[in-house]
């Protein structure tokens, strides 16, 4: 028979187990309609200072595991005419920063944020070997967790070094655009902490979205483009040095 | 544990995503198509000379062909999910479909046109025994205990056209291994059409590599050594050998000439991180070494004591030069960046999940099945000069 004091009891253990059930499910955004999107990001590299605030709102938000990144920065330095060899580092991911550069002002420099480019034609997407990675309808590159064998084909596959396998998870993990905070009609954790607004999220589907003023008027690039992966990660003032 | 890096790499590629293990995968299902091939040579191609071999080159595939997947799923993060490959493919992955290839491998060739060949002596033995042996022998003869000369004639007939299906089988199989790799467009070390072909070679060659040392092993312990046969499997060996040094140094030329955006970092890591196991041990002592000996023994009038122990030390070098070659691919194919600006290394475990002991031990493993299949399915007879 249950007493009144055991019931009690149980209702707090109930209670304190629905809160675990609850933490990895994505909250519900019952206005949203994934067929009305279409999400890239712009990233203005002429505005990026470096200074890490995108990679440690990622690692904030999305629990990325330590020495993994879902996003970072690369510091470019080039000596004048050599853009074949430029010096690039990246400590940490950019996490904490940059320390001084020792070039001084005798190089070209700059900072690359980078993170998964969310392509139309994925290569990751091509081989997974039961789909666990897919396109979702608003154009974000996902990976269904309780799904992936974590063969890692993926994260070979993929141009851009975008991918990682979660240390205790063991699956294939990488930038969902913080699709749970988007779907809500919110931007990312990197755009939302970007104090230059290097990043920008951008729906391409959205006529009213300022990125098609944007790409009429600017000089836009993608990553490694000869890769045709239909990059949707628009690069303005991208140097021709970036791998 | 600290990766020692040179240059830069893109953060989330210091740590090497395929180990040792992936390693063993392909130059396993390369001693498989290997063998068949060689098998199929007096099935199909009625090379009477290596007749002794056949059954020992069959039951050396499926040894080897039933270890294959385990480098596989010991390496998947969840290999309690690797049947939803089998349930829920995704058709246009490349690993996906090695699945089905594999099984059609497994189920409609080899252990069919082992089961044809051996139907005669399964009935026999199962005649012949008693007790669990007898058991055995009758769960093996799937019931049909018919071994009349008619029923003899149309096993014969149906184990012919298993071997015809199963020639581009054993090619698709291990060319297929090849496309898995050379399909990658973001790894240059891997894209190019020409892996399909190279692998395919490479895996004849050490399959006919593997099978004759077997066989000299085997026939020299028994007393029974047929050298006419072992010098026609060298034969073969060497001009498989030459078609596979030939399209490796096709690629490598290739790639030197047109030196793309890759070039310089992957001339780079040949020259430094992979000269000891690409140069030294692949291409010097793991090819032209062995295709030198065995030129020898094609030109020059040797005793048969003096070939026979050519051939063994070519077989041998021609297996851990296959293996430096997978090694290369699969490993290499790792260490640099690609930004191709730095170059990352390779750091394997000992007794870990994907270590050295597990690596040795999954090598071990297809003898140990071997030695089993030699019992339960003698690939000759001992009272007769030549196997059955």
């Amino acid at each position: 028979m249950i007493t009144r004091r055991k019931m009690l009891m149980l209702t707090g253990a109930a209670a304190l187990a629905w809160d675990s059930v609850l933490a990895g499910t994505p909250e519900n955004a019952p206005n949203y309609r994934m067929t009305d999107h279409w999400w890239g990001m712009l990233i203005d590299i002429t505005k990026c200072i470096g200074c890490g605030n995108c990679v440690r709102a990622c690692a904030k938000e999305n629990n990325v595991p330590e020495g993994f990144f879902r996003t970072w920065v690369e510091r470019y330095e080039v000596p004048d005419w050599e853009i074949q060899d430029p010096r690039v580092d990246s400590p940490n991911g950019g996490k904490d920063g940059f320390p001084p550069s020792k070039s001084g002002t005798t190089v070209k420099s700059f900072f690359v944020p980078k993170l998964c480019n969310h392509c139309a034609d994925s290569p990751c997407v091509q081989v997974c070997p039961v789909g666990a990675t897919f396109v979702s309808p608003d154009g974000v590159v996902l990976v269904d967790e309780k799904y992936c064998l974590g063969c890692r084909y993926c994260i070979q596959a993929c141009p851009y070094g975008c991918r990682f396998l979660h240390p205790e998870r063991e699956t294939a993990q990488k930038c969902t655009l913080c699709y749970h905070r988007i779907t809500k009609g919110l931007t990312t954790a990197c755009c939302e902490e970007c104090p230059t607004g290097a990043r920008q999220l951008a729906d391409l589907k959205n006529p009213a979205d300022p990125i098609h003023e944007f790409l009429r008027t600017h000089s836009v690039q993608i990553l490694k483009p000869q890769m045709a992966t239909g990059s949707k990660g628009f690069y303005y003032g991208l140097d021709g040095s970036v791998r | 544990m600290q990766i020692p890096v040179d240059g830069f790499m893109y953060p989330n590629e210091i740590e090497l995503q395929w180990s040792v293990l992936i390693v063993l995968y392909p130059f396993l299902t390369g001693l498989v198509a290997g063998a068949f091939i060689l098998a199929s040579l007096e099935r199909v191609f009625r090379v009477e000379e290596v007749k002794p071999t056949y059954r020992l080159a069959l039951l050396t595939a499926l040894a080897f062909l039933l270890v294959a997947p385990l480098p596989l799923q010991l390496h998947l993060g969840h290999p309690e999910r690797s049947f939803e490959m089998y349930l829920t493919p995704h058709r246009s992955s490349a690993m996906a479909m090695f699945g089905f290839v594999y099984l059609w491998y497994l189920m409609a060739v080899l252990l069919l046109e082992i089961w044809l060949d051996y139907r005669k002596d399964i009935v026999v033995m199962a005649r012949a025994n008693s007790g669990w042996k007898k058991r055995l022998y009758r769960v093996l003869a799937l019931g049909s205990d018919n071994i009349s000369e008619a029923a003899l004639a149309v096993d014969n007939h149906a184990g012919w056209i298993v071997t015809v299906v199963g020639i581009p089988s054993a090619f698709l199989l291990h060319g297929y291994v090849g496309f898995i790799f050379g399909s990658v467009k973001a790894n240059p070390w891997w894209s190019t059409p020409l892996m399909p072909v190279v692998f395919l070679f490479s895996a004849i060659v050490s399959g006919i590599a593997a099978v004759m040392l077997l066989y000299m092993f085997t026939g020299s312990r028994r007393h029974r050594l047929d050298t006419r046969c072992v010098d026609t499997i060298a034969r073969y060996l060497f001009y498989a050998f030459i078609i596979d040094f030939s399209l490796e140094m096709l690629d490598l030329i290739h790639r030197i000439y047109e030196a793309d955006e890759s070039f310089r970092s992957l001339d780079f890591m040949v020259h430094s991180r992979l000269y000891t196991s690409h140069v030294v041990i692949q291409i010097l002592c793991g090819t032209v070494l062995p295709i030198g000996l065995l030129a020898l023994t094609q030109v020059l009038h040797l005793s048969e004591k003096v070939r026979l122990r050519t051939y063994a030390v070519a077989g041998v070098l021609t297996l851990i030069g296959i293996f430096a070659m997978r090694w290369n691919v699969v490993i290499g194919g790792q260490l640099f960046s690609k930004s191709f600006l730095g170059y990352t290394t390779y750091k394997m475990g000992f007794a870990t999940r994907e270590g050295l002991l597990t690596a040795i031990v999954l090598v071990l493993m297809p003898l140990g099945i071997l030695w089993g299949l030699i019992k339960l399915l003698p690939p000759w007879s001992d009272d007769e000069s030549l196997p059955v």
